[in-house]
Formats: structure tokens, sequence, C-alpha cells
């Protein structure tokens, strides 16, 4: 482990998960459709996509709680239908409700899951507290699980997942309900695995921030396709350069036409007395937007100049935004649930 | 994340210069530390996964004393009021002659007192009423997401069922120890007690707890709807009880109902425990009750296995 750093997320590493054309159905919907992608050694992979949009069936099916409908799926080397239980064996998962035992102990729940993968006793004890110190549970171990406040039950469920040393670990909405200081720590302890223990993680997630932030790769997904995969610089300079927004006091004439001529700019909408510019270079480009607008002798009201975000490339790709959107009945009951239990 | 926020070892392996840097949490282990010796056997998780539906139980007296009042009502109430005997000395004008009251009761009983006779069917009740609820605790951790937890982990699928049948026959075995010695300090005849009748009576307990908890955990596993399950508990129960021989003796019942209690498995059980608690006259050998209750252990034993298999991974 002390060469942790080698195999980094680059590009030309060894693909630790290879899917190809995965689908999924349940009854006449489908779930996942037609999904192909790779996960590289040792970086961390993001799922970005609304509620029901195939996310935790993909990680189900990768993590053999679901058979697949059609199409392959290879996770550490082993085929996720005929090899189960190894690829069982060689990753772990942090699903999204709270499973923990609340009637044990956090070390307990720790064992338990030990216990599950076969690992001796002796073994699972000395690794259950380096895990418990890694999560910064060790002072809370020996009280019931019950007693827990959510972001303590994340970083359970988190050390209960690391228990088998996986190599590849699957964490389905690792931050979901959590409160801001809680999620900065569950980063923290992403970054860290990947960075110490050279760990490859695959996440799901519907908060572009933490995509954005965590992730080397992310895959855009929508209605069970893979929109786009790339890195969030790639997604968002896919969207198509800066945003300039430019209010002016007069409503007539409308000068878009003549703004669409300005060097770099690609696109003008206008909305009432807005205008929203897209273009290259948007530093470059807003003193000449700003020039013409005075030589027609009209006043700017306000300027603004935005970097695209993963928020524009997610509404370019998807013609959606990542609100709350309708999902199945019980999809959105478990997320409640583990909501609340996270807020308790 | 920076160096500094690495994890410490704990170990007091310090003076061992090769190894620094961060514990192995994840991937592969260091030479130092040989790779733990890892159980693959199909039986690996069992215990773990009993013990910890047993501890719930076990550490919640409330659940254990509850489950006891409704037996405790059947025979402390019911045992009580329901006075066979005096019926037969009012009713048949059978006053100022014991001898033909015992000769009615033990050719409806096979013995002399109807509240022996009930607590033999109590004993078995108990169980059924336990077994019922084992599938339950499947609803639970299926809602809870622990049976998909339990299920990402490489322990056998069959364990996982096996582990909710052993942990309701645990407790079935302990209530009905329970529910004898309510029964023993409330009146039962304990003239024909015998070490191996006892023992008896508990394998055949075990046999029918094992049936019942099979039949109910199969009914559960793809279920993780609790009002559902509590729907069959009910649909369930009540039939099991008053279509066997636990309340009143066979030959008593129409014809019909008759054809029911020869299929019902219970009441070969509660025939045998009869038998062997009480000295009663047993409506078949003790052999045949012990065929079928094995029969039907391990009947629905290996097909909650099998189900397990297609169901649970799914």
């Amino acid at each position: 482990m002390i060469s942790a750093q080698k195999g980094r997320a680059g590009d030309g590493s060894a693909a630790i998960v290879k899917v190809e054309g995965l689908s999924k159905s349940f009854g006449q919907q489908k779930a996942v459709d037609n999904v192909s992608f790779e996960i590289r050694q040792g970086e961390i992979f993001g799922f970005l996509g609304p509620n029901g949009a195939g996310k935790s069936t993909t990680i189900n099916m990768l993590t053999t709680l679901l058979p697949p409908t059609s199409g392959k799926a290879e996770v550490c080397g082993f085929d996720v239908h005929k090899q189960a239980n190894d690829v069982r064996r060689s990753v772990g998962v942090v699903p999204q409700d709270y499973t923990a035992d609340e009637d044990m102990t956090g070390y307990e729940n720790i064992l338990l899951c030990g216990d599950l993968y076969g690992i001796p006793r002796s073994d699972s004890k000395r690794h259950a507290e380096q895990l418990l110190q890694l999560v910064e549970l060790q002072d809370a171990a020996k009280r019931k699980v019950s007693t827990f406040s959510g972001g303590m039950r994340r970083r359970l469920e988190l050390a209960c997942g690391l228990i088998n040393y996986p190599k590849l670990l699957f964490l389905d909405e690792p931050t979901l309900g959590l409160d801001v200081q809680t999620r900065t720590a569950v980063w923290k302890y992403i970054r860290q695995l990947k960075q110490d223990y050279n760990m490859t993680l695959f996440l799901t997630t519907h908060y572009l921030e933490e995509a954005d932030g965590l992730c080397d790769r992310i895959a855009i997904i929508d209605h069970g396709h893979i929109v786009k995969i790339g890195t969030p610089d790639e997604l968002k300079a896919s969207v198509g350069g800066d945003v300039i927004l430019v209010g002016v006091k007069e409503t007539e004439p409308d000068v878009s036409s003549e703004i669409a001529k300005v060097d770099l700019v690609k696109a003008v909408t206008k909305t009432g007395n807005d205008y929203r510019i897209k273009a290259d270079d948007g530093a470059e480009a807003t003193p000449a937007i700003i020039d013409l607008i005075r030589s027609k002798g009209m006043h700017v009201s306000k300027i603004s100049l935005s970097r695209p975000t993963l928020d524009e490339a997610y509404l370019e790709l998807t013609g959606r935004t990542l609100r709350e959107e309708e999902t199945n009945k019980w999809a959105m009951m478990s997320q409640r649930r583990t909501m609340s239990a996270a807020r308790s | 994340m920076v160096e500094s926020e690495r994890v410490p070892i704990k170990e007091a392996t310090a003076q061992d210069s090769k190894i620094e840097g961060p514990a192995p949490i994840a991937g592969e282990r260091t030479a130092e530390m040989p790779t733990p010796k890892i159980n693959k056997g199909p039986t690996h998780g069992l215990w773990a996964l009993t013990k910890r539906d047993l501890r719930k139980w076990y550490t919640n007296p409330y659940q254990l004393i509850i489950s006891l009042i409704q037996p405790v009502i059947w025979m402390g109430l019911f045992g009580k009021a329901l006075n066979f005997s005096s019926f037969i000395t009012a009713g048949a004008g059978a006053a100022g002659n014991p001898g033909a009251v015992t000769a009615a009761m033990l050719g409806f009983f096979g013995t002399t007192s109807y509240f022996s006779y009930l607590v033999c069917g109590m004993l078995v009740f108990i169980v059924v009423f336990n077994s019922a609820f084992s599938g339950m605790s499947v609803v639970w951790d299926r809602r809870f997401g622990f049976m998909n937890k339990a299920l990402s982990t490489p322990v056998s699928r069959g364990a996982i069922v096996m582990a909710k049948i052993l942990q309701s026959v645990g407790r079935s075995l302990i209530q009905a120890v329970v529910v004898l010695f309510i029964g023993i300090a409330l009146g039962m005849d304990t003239g024909s007690l015998s070490a191996a009748g006892i023992a008896g009576t508990f394998v055949i307990i075990f046999l029918v707890a094992m049936g019942l908890s099979g039949l109910f955990v199969m009914l559960s596993l793809r279920s993780s709807n609790w009002q559902t399950q509590m729907a069959i508990i009910n649909l369930l129960n009540l039939p099991l009880l008053f279509a066997s021989n636990a309340l009143f003796p066979v030959k008593i019942m129409p014809a019909w109902l008759q054809d029911v209690v020869k299929v019902n498995p219970i009441s070969y059980c509660i025939d045998a425990i009869r038998q062997l608690l009480i000295g009663a006259t047993g409506t078949y050998a003790l052999w045949v009750d012990f065929s079928v209750a094995i029969s039907f252990a391990a009947f629905f034993s290996i097909v909650g296995i099998v189900m397990s298999w297609r169901l649970l991974s799914k």
C-alpha cells in the first residue's frame, strides 16, 4: 500500500468495471436501457441523474443484487451474473438506506458485516477498529446505533462497506439528506480512500456540487440512458462557453442580432430587458458588448458573467434541471425514510 | 487528503519500520499482514445472522412476556372454565358415578384432565403463533435494507433463510418451555412426566417449529409490505389452531373438519405430545406422529432454501 499512488485515474489505467449494453426492465418499464461504460482503476466515477433515472438499478446490477435483463457487466474481472460471489467478495457496498442494526453497537455492526464476508473475528476486530478511526467514530463505537445521528450512521455504513478490504467501493447517494458539515466529512473520507488506498469509487448522486467537486469522471444518466460521460470540465465545456447576462434600461429596440455579430459571441436570447449571451470567452467579449449597447444610445442597467456550471451542462444535455421529479413511489418512500433518518 | 490525515495503525507494530503510512483498510494488503483465511463455506454467517435476530428478542423481555399472554389466557380462562368433567357429571346424569365420568373423559380426550389436554395443545399453539411472526422479521429486514446489505455479501442465500428459520425455532423452544412451566403451575397433571417424554416433546416441537417457520419465512420472502404479512398471519393462525386437535378431540368434530384436521401437521405434533407428556391415549402411533413431523420440517426447510435462491436473487 506504500506504492498507493500507482495507476491513478489517468488514461490508460486498467478498467476495473466494464459494462456493455446493460439493460434492466421491470415489466414494460425500462429502468436501465443499453448502458455501456468503463471505470478505471483508482478513479472516482460518478453517476449523476435525477431520482428514478436508473442510478440505483445500475448499482444493484453491478453489486449482484439484480440480474440484468440483457447485456454484460464485469466487475474486478468477474462477471456479475456468473461469478456473483467473486464480485461480492471484491467490492464494498454502501447502500442508500441506513441498514445498520439499531439494536447493536456500531462496532458490533461492523463485525457482523465481517462475519457475512466470512472474515475471521481475529482479523475483523482489528480491522473494525481501524475503520472506526477512519470515519472518526471510535468514541461512539460502543453505543447502540439507535443513539446515532444521521451523519454518524452514514459514516458507520461507510465503515461497514470497507470491512472486506474492497478494491472497489459502491456508494449509493452517500450524502443524501446530510447536513453540510457531515457531507464535507464524507467527501473527505472518499478522497482519502482514493488517495491513500488507491481505491476505486463508484458513487451515484443527484447533487451537482458533489459530482463536480468529488468525481474524476461523471456519467450523466437520464431515463435509463447515459447521456454523456466525461470529466466535470469536459462536461462544462460541452455546454459551449460562458454566459453573460446584460440588463438594458430600454426594452426597444431589440439589438440581439447586433450583439450576435460581436467577436466570440455564440448565441443571444432576449427576455424582457435582459439579454442572455453565450460567449467563448466572456471576459473578453463583455466590453465589446457594452460598447455596442452604448453606441445605440441605450443604457446598461446590470451585468453578470458566469462560467458554465455543471447545472447548465446538465440542463443542456437532458433538457431538464436536477430538481425533484416524479419517480416511482417506493423509491421515493425509501429515500424519504433515509432523509428523515439522516436528520433525526 | 494530506499525509497528516492518514489513519495511524493502532496495533503495536510501530517498531516494525516496514509498516509506515496507512493501514490496509482497502485493496491489497501488505506482506506483513497476511490475508485472513476467508471462510467461503455455505454456512458461514449463519450463526451470526441467527444470533442477530435472537438477541433482538432476548434483550427485549417485553416481547417474551407479551407473547406469553395469549397462551396463559387460553389455559387460565378457557382451560379452567371448560370443565368438561363437570359437564359430563351434570349433563349426562352421571352424578355420583365417578367411574362413568372417567370413562367418558377417557373416551373423548384420552385423559381425565381437560386442562392437561389443553396445555399440550397450547405448547404447540405458542409455536404456531411465534413461527407466524418469523416472516415479519424478513419483511422488516427487507424494508430497512438489511436484507439487501446481506445479499450484497457473499453469505449464502440459503444461510439467510436458514438463520430466519433457526432464530424462530430457538424462540419457539424457549417459549414452549415457559408455557410448560406455567401449565404445570396452573395444575397440569404431572403424574406421567418423564425425562424421555419431555425430551421427545421438545424434539417434536423443534420439528414443527422448523416446518412452520420455513412456511412463513417462505411466504414473506418477496414481500416488503408488513400489512400483507399481518393479513397472512391472521389468515393462517386461527384456522391452523381450530382445524387441529389443540382444543377439542377430533372424534367430536364434523366429518369434513376431521378430514382437514388429518392433513394439519400440527394435529400429529399435539397428538404425540399428549402421549409423551400426560400419557394420554393417542389417535396415532408415536412413530406416525414423528414421521409426519419430520417430513413436514424437512419439506418446508428444503423448499424454503430452494425458494430463497429463486426469490432472493431477483
